[in-house]
């Protein structure tokens, strides 16, 4: 049976793991890439595609920040720009409470380099005309923007290949052992993959295979709502989201430089990880449109042609798992990133490239560490 | 108004043409009074389109040898009409949860069924030209709807190319109506017709139109050419066609002045919601194309979902009105009713006739998949999105994206407004040819929710 | 008359006024939208991604192509809307008239 070995072998191959594999190559690690389908398919080519740094979690925004950099440079990186645009992006809201936190958030903001400009009243309807008369406030991010996910993470499998990378499609791992000082990965057909280090980027299913190294994680897996107009004029430069407590006012949309508008928000659907299926339910399809007349009412005229999900994994503290394994050397995870992963794509490739290089990264990762879920794990074990 | 009576199972119809018809009439003759939805105004569907009610043609001008059928099915949904709840103008948009999502005039709503009977019917299916996005090309179920249901002609000079039984009826009919017909171009040869001879022969009159029909249009002096190969819609971005290029059967390229091509190669049924219902496909090798699966009645892999009609595979009026008949039965006895053993022996008899006629005009009529191999890189081959063959090659080759949904992914072909109805076979066997594979390898588009375009606003239907 | 269609017939119908472009248009009432305005012009939209005109395709509302702006910019699909009196399309969609910039 085949075996196969590498410096690093990466399970999982959506954007964390092409991005992982690209940057580990440029500092000439050799990599193994395991995915089960294809480079991409589920939460990497599936979300809304916003590359946008305001409303994270402010620790997140140095790790923001060296995305961004990557973002602007991909053209010269790996042959290929994902569309992305630096079209700015804005957070709106319909009351005073999301206005006055804007405010705060900017502040804040400020101190770790991104620059937010707010706009209120006759200011922000001349800036943002279509806006709605609800709409009360934008803090607006100019160096912000939005890229097509489709493209993104096979782009940067591509270039981690033309960069040596062995890149192994249509092959599901069945287990995955820590053999001394070697981790062995061996697929369903019987291979086998083995390296010093392994790194977990397999998005939902992460949890699974983190449980098997004694770190299981609570995470929970929801389906993105999504739709798209027709082609029509380019007129809407920005990024456009809604800032609310209640989801449900929670929408957001991007246009294209083709025309199309795509739309995200406002509930999550069902997702089946088993079968890797996820749902737009009819009634989400339904709500976005109303919440529309309210975003911006103009879009009422347009038709959505089609709509779709993906399978997203959610931590319960809306933060991802990042970094080294808590129990186990040689161990790293990137995984979980609650619907939000898409921006950090290649800042967190980048950073886990130098952690597993070096040993360490100049990027905090705290906030993220899997111990923080380890008095869950050891509830479990003692139940179990 | 025909609403289901309190304890009554709620079956619900999708498409009024021979199949939903049938279906509703057989349902009703149980005593079960179904919810036919219709996203057409009038009943008839596509075949027995009528024509607006202030026309004046007669039933024999505008269906010619069909006509006392089709005005036998409309008198007949005529009876049926105040005993059912009819919903015209309701497009069935969606499918999930039992339930099916409708719209009218901008208003939703969410219908939960007992059983749901998908008469969908089919599009014409289609091979890209090049130039066929120029202004005048037309489907050739376009050319006939435009004379059957409008009184045009979808040009001063129509050229009708392609293949199937189709394309000599609507030329046919053109002639006959004192529009200008410059050619019928017939990519099937002579041969394979005779080859196909003994399935056709399983419907004996509808083989002897179709004699008829070749030899009406050259006496009206039509020129009409076998076992060509369509090279070129000639036309301008500003004007639209201006004339089609072919190569004869002899190798000979030709070229003839017009300004409308009607183009079509048979047809492909309508599966969005189907699909959406998450009924199980297969493919069918003789068509190449994937097809939701059925049992002998109509009964799908979903538990009350049923399919009749051309919208599971095409058999043509005569068999979608069968199919609708026998689909009624499987729903009916999956209720709990009896059904008469003998009623159904006859139906499925006439069905398994149907079934041989079909593969008969496939072989006589096949779909040109050998075209799409010999496609220039220039050739538009998504008309919503405006790509090009040689972009869908790139994909495949040097991205690697060797299935359906994948090159849509990396090339958009099939993300436009008709969602891969005029595309996705074509595309399918170009992905085929240029990834080396058989077509079945690269699957279908997957279907997604809305099945036709939905407008943002939409507002939900106030209880 | 500079129409791409043909009438051949079903010509003793009431007349419905409608405006392409801002030009008057007689339709007979019956006509949908799409034959209405290809019984006197000869396209009924510009192709979003190509420099060509488009006219409409399926007549059956499967294609999606015979989508065109009323002067409002409103959506409606040509070949399965009934033409009525007053109706305004335009065949060039202005800049950006929907998103009223």
């Amino acid at each position: 049976m085949s075996r196969s070995q590498a410096d690093v072998v990466i399970v999982g191959g959506g954007f964390m793991g092409a991005a992982t594999a690209f940057f580990l190559r440029q500092r000439g690690r050799s990599v193994i890439l395991l995915e089960r389908g294809l480079i991409g398919q589920q939460a990497s080519g599936t979300n809304f595609g916003n590359v946008r740094r305001q409303g994270r979690f402010l620790p997140q925004l140095p790790l923001a920040n060296r995305s961004r950099e990557i973002w602007g440079k991909l053209p010269e990186l790996i042959q290929h720009d994902a569309e992305f645009l630096m079209s700015g992006h804005i957070r709106v809201c319909y009351r005073d409470e999301q206005a006055d936190q804007f405010e705060v958030y900017a502040k804040e903001a400020s101190q770790y380099g991104l620059k937010l400009d707010l706009f209120r009243g006759a200011e922000m309807k001349a800036r943002f005309p279509f806006l709605g008369p609800e709409v009360l406030s934008a803090s607006y991010s100019e160096k912000d923007g939005h890229a097509n996910p489709r493209l993104a993470a096979p782009a940067f499998g591509r270039a981690a290949a033309r960069l040596g990378a062995q890149i192994v499609e249509n092959t599901e791992i069945a287990t995955v052992e820590k053999e001394g000082a070697e981790f062995r990965a061996t697929s369903t057909d019987g291979r086998t993959f083995h390296a010093p280090v392994l790194l977990v980027t397999a998005g939902a299913w992460g949890s699974l295979l983190s449980e098997q190294f004694g770190e299981p994680v609570p995470i929970a897996v929801h389906g993105p709502q999504m739709a798209v107009t027709e082609p029509t004029t380019y007129g809407i430069q920005p990024v456009v989201g809604v800032s609310s407590p209640h989801i449900e006012e929670v929408l957001y949309f991007r246009q294209v430089t083709r025309g199309n508008i795509v739309i995200g928000g406002c509930a999550r659907g069902p997702a089946y990880p088993d079968v890797r299926r996820a749902y737009v339910l009819p009634q989400n399809t339904l709500l976005q449109f109303k919440q529309m007349h309210r975003l911006a009412p103009a879009l009422a005229k347009l038709n959505i042609i089609r709509v779709w999900s993906g399978i997203e994994g959610y931590m319960p503290d809306d933060r991802p798992i990042m970094g080294a394994s808590g129990n186990v050397s040689g161990l790293y995870y990137a995984f979980g990133f609650c619907g939000h992963g898409f921006q950090l794509g290649p800042g967190v490739g980048d950073t886990m490239a130098e952690l597993i290089d070096t040993g360490a990264t100049s990027t905090p990762l705290e906030p993220f560490d899997i111990r923080r879920f380890a008095a869950v794990a050891t509830q479990a074990q003692q139940a179990a | 108004m025909g609403q289901p009576v309190t304890g009554q199972p709620r079956v619900v119809i999708v498409g009024a043409g021979p199949a939903g018809v049938r279906c509703a009439q057989t349902l009703l003759a149980a005593g079960i009074s179904p919810i036919v939805i219709d996203e057409s105004r009038r009943d008839g569907g596509q075949i027995y389109r009528r024509q607006p009610e202030n026309f004046g043609r007669p039933y024999a001008k505008l269906y010619g040898t069909e006509a006392a059928r089709a005005e036998d099915l409309h008198t007949t949904f005529e009876r049926l009409r105040p005993k059912i709840d009819y919903r015209p103008n309701t497009l069935a948009w969606n499918v999930a949860e039992r339930k099916l999502h409708l719209v009218h005039e901008g208003h939703a709503s969410a219908l939960p069924y007992d059983a749901l009977i998908l008469c969908p019917g089919a599009t014409d299916r289609l091979m890209p030209v090049k130039g066929w996005q120029f202004a005048g090309t037309y489907s050739l179920g376009a050319s006939q709807i435009a004379l059957k249901s409008q009184a045009v002609s979808i040009g001063r000079k129509v050229v009708f190319m392609g293949s199937g039984p189709l394309l000599y009826l609507v030329a046919n009919q053109y002639v006959q109506a004192g529009a200008q017909v410059a050619a019928v171009l017939d990519t099937s040869k002579f041969a394979q017709r005779l080859r196909a001879l003994p399935k056709l022969l399983a419907r004996p009159d509808v083989l002897k139109k179709g004699a008829a029909l070749v030899s009406s249009l050259k006496k009206a002096g039509v020129s009409v050419v076998n076992g060509i190969e369509p090279l070129e819609i000639v036309g301008t971005d500003a004007d639209g066609v201006q004339g089609v290029t072919y190569r004869d059967a002899s190798g000979r390229e030709q070229r003839i002045v017009c300004d409308a091509v009607a183009l079509g190669y048979h047809l492909r049924p309508e599966t969005q919601l189907a699909d959406l219902a998450r009924c199980a496909f297969r493919f069918d090798e003789p068509t190449r194309q994937w097809l939701p699966q059925i049992d002998e009645l109509g009964r799908s892999s979903q538990a009350g979902v049923y399919l009749a009609g051309d919208g599971v595979r095409v058999l043509g009026a005569d068999g979608a009105e069968l199919a609708g008949r026998l689909a009624a039965y499987a729903a009916l006895s999956d209720l709990g009713h009896t059904i008469d053993a003998s009623t159904l022996d006859e139906l499925k008899r006439q069905q398994q006739k149907m079934d041989r006629f079909r593969l008969g005009l496939v072989e006589a009529f096949p779909w040109p998949a050998a075209q799409a191999a010999r496609l220039s890189d220039d050739t538009v081959v998504c008309r919503c999105e405006g790509i090009t063959v040689g972009e869908l090659r790139r994909v495949t080759r040097d991205e690697g994206a060797c299935e359906a949904n994948r090159a849509k992914a990396f090339s958009r072909v099939g993300m436009g407004r008709c969602q891969g109805r005029y595309c996705g076979h074509a595309a399918a066997e170009i992905i085929a040819d240029a990834a080396g594979v058989p077509v079945e390898m690269v699957g279908r588009l997957r279907g997604q929710a809305p099945v036709k375009p939905l407008s943002i606003a939409t507002v939900e239907e106030v209880e | 008359m500079n129409g791409r269609f043909i009438r051949l017939g079903e010509t003793g119908r009431k007349t419905v006024a409608i405006r392409v472009d801002g030009k008057d248009v007689e339709a007979l009432a019956g006509d949908t939208l799409l034959v209405a305005m290809l019984c006197s012009v000869d396209h009924v939209r510009q192709s979003e991604f190509g420099n060509e005109v488009r006219a409409g395709f399926c007549l059956m509302g499967a294609c999606q192509d015979c989508w065109v702006w009323t002067a409002e910019g409103e959506r409606l699909r040509a070949c399965t809307t009934v033409v009525s009196e007053g109706l305004q399309i335009v065949t060039t969609q202005a800049e950006a008239q929907w998103a009223n910039l």
